[in-house]
């Protein structure tokens, strides 16, 4: 008997076991609409500005075509390095502590693949992005979800981190600025979380790539926290900062022990980033910044814009600090979120993504992306409106 | 409504003087009453001073307009230097813009509208070479717009985003 036989499949059974991501369904569903507005889109409604396009070109004119060193080019680590300083007051070492990545999402592999044994536990800041959890899986470890509400802004408390801990817990993964809740934690929420993490010796993920999308206040980074950068793997990206999705490319910043772990992950499975779209990453980083300015100024207009008009459409929603995302409750209407989300787009055109694809407690919200234009996103209020009276 | 705020309206209007109050109110996080107030504010300290539509007249059909840039050479007069040709050719009405330049072998520029090209070329020769203080003129007439006050005349907007994303 073949070995595929006895097992019943050619795949192995960490990947056998694996959800598809719950988006996928609905992707297909929406997309084989038409005239379907849609909240549902995870990245900035902006092209990559044209100084950055152009520097691309311009490697690609030069001849710029080949290899890089395995962590990136140097110029750009040294301009995330000088970024990140100036920013976030947060110091890593351009030779030894960053790596340039393929996408954020790389850096997670990565960073979950270089930390984890076999039946190690993570604790998942839950809701959060799509990925954490299958990455855990893949790489032996154990998730545990912890919850979030929106009665605490979708916020960390110590209470939640403190209770689910165990001996076998190796580190916790977060994302603030936070897809899909909007939520930021400021230096003194961070703070109450530090000696906790401490005690129990835990390693920190903190996936910071919505950093430059905050509204009220800058961003705060949790490796900024005394003693915390020694135990924290930072990770970032262009993507949603520079709207440069597509290009692919992100960094992690970690101690130089955990770095060189991460790297030869990097080295054997990536090699490098594209060197075009790194090179174009550096002029993103010191001639970018204002371009920047002007995508904030506008996100914050539209965030303001659709949190209140929700509350003048009676759906309650607590006021997102940063990212694109909107995450109002849509309990009063009695609906699991998947059928609310699956109804609003079969009757009324319009895509949002149900809450409990980013984790259990996401139940009973959706996620509204407001990275679209101003009358996109009245018509889809219009519409959602419409849709909440007739239920 | 703050400074900063204030600067957001003003960009706001620039790009779509269409959207009106309740709207400017819920993007600035302020009150339909207040940004009212604010643009009265601004049009009587005349900030803002008019309200336009930006139109690419060469999508129409039979396009109304031929436009021309002309380099206008002038002698400057004691005491109002350039100012008071300048205010005079600024009263014609074909005359769409006029700006005092450095470094160029003229002094102003003049962005002249017209109905035909004869038009603007009797505009040129009739009134503004038969200045006292115009010495010389070299008229430009544009072939084409690609871009005008900051905005891709013709650049298309499509969304090349998937409709769903995480």
């Amino acid at each position: 008997m073949s070995r595929q036989a006895a097992t019943g499949s050619r795949l192995s059974e960490v990947v056998s076991a694996l959800k598809p991501s719950g988006i996928r369904r609905f992707f297909d569903l929406a997309s084989s609409m038409e005239g379907v507005i849609s909240l549902g889109v995870g990245e900035p409604d902006f092209v990559t500005p044209w100084r950055v396009r152009e520097a691309c070109i311009s490697a690609l004119e030069r001849g710029y075509t080949a290899y890089t060193s395995n962590a990136g080019i140097p110029e750009l680590r040294r301009e995330i390095q000088r970024y990140l300083e100036d920013r976030f007051s947060v110091s890593y070492s351009a030779d030894r502590e960053i790596i340039v990545t393929i996408g954020a999402s790389e850096a997670i592999d990565i960073a979950l693949r270089a930390i984890l044994n076999p039946g190690d536990e993570v604790l998942v800041v839950e809701p959060c992005y799509v990925s954490y959890e299958p990455i855990i899986r893949l790489a032996g470890g154990v998730p545990i979800f912890l919850r979030t509400t929106a009665e605490h802004n979708f916020k960390l408390t110590p209470q939640e981190l403190e209770r689910n801990i165990s001996p076998r817990t190796k580190a916790i993964i977060f994302c603030y600025p936070n897809n899909p809740t909007g939520s930021t934690m400021s230096r003194q929420e961070w703070e109450a979380l530090a000696p906790i993490i401490e005690r129990h010796d835990l390693l920190v993920i903190s996936d910071e790539i919505y950093a430059e999308l905050t509204y009220d206040r800058l961003h705060d980074s949790f490796a900024a926290l005394p003693r915390m950068k020694e135990r924290t793997i930072l990770i970032s990206g262009f993507s949603k900062a520079f709207a440069m999705t597509g290009w692919r490319l992100g960094y992690v910043c970690a101690p130089a022990d955990l770095a060189a772990g991460m790297l030869k992950i990097h080295q054997y499975t990536m090699l490098c980033a594209p060197i075009m779209a790194q090179m174009a990453a550096v002029e993103a980083l010191r001639h970018g910044m204002q371009d920047v300015e002007r995508m904030v100024e506008s996100y914050r207009q539209r965030r303001n814009y659709v949190v209140r008009s929700f509350s003048d459409i009676g759906l309650a929603c607590h006021e997102p600090e940063g990212a694109f995302y909107a995450f109002p409750s849509i309990k009063s209407t009695g609906l699991p979120a998947s059928e609310f989300a699956e109804r609003l787009l079969l009757e009324e055109k319009v895509a949002v993504v149900p809450g409990d694809v980013f984790g259990e407690c996401g139940e009973g919200h959706i996620r509204c992306s407001y990275a679209t234009s101003l009358e996109q996103l009245e018509k889809a209020v219009e519409r959602i409106d419409r849709f909440i009276r007739r239920l | 409504m703050n400074k900063q705020q204030r600067i957001e309206l003003l960009r706001l209007l620039e790009e779509d003087s269409r959207l009106d109050c309740g709207q400017l109110a819920k993007l600035l996080g302020t009150t339909a009453e207040e940004v009212d107030q604010e643009i009265k504010r601004l049009v009587d300290e005349k900030v803002i001073v008019k309200f336009p539509a930006l139109i690419n007249w060469d999508r129409m059909d039979d396009n109304p307009y031929v436009t021309a840039m002309i380099d206008v050479k002038v002698t400057p007069k004691r005491d109002v230097g350039f100012d008071e040709v300048a205010e005079r050719i600024c009263r014609f009405p074909e005359v769409k813009a006029v700006y005092l330049m450095s470094g160029a072998g003229y002094d102003l520029s003049v962005v002249l509208e017209g109905k035909t090209m004869r038009e603007v070329a009797s505009f040129v020769s009739q009134k503004l070479a038969t200045l006292d203080s115009v010495i010389s003129t070299a008229t430009h007439f544009i072939l084409k717009r690609y871009k005008h006050d900051g905005i891709m005349l013709e650049e298309r907007d499509d969304d090349r985003r998937m409709v769903v994303s995480p």
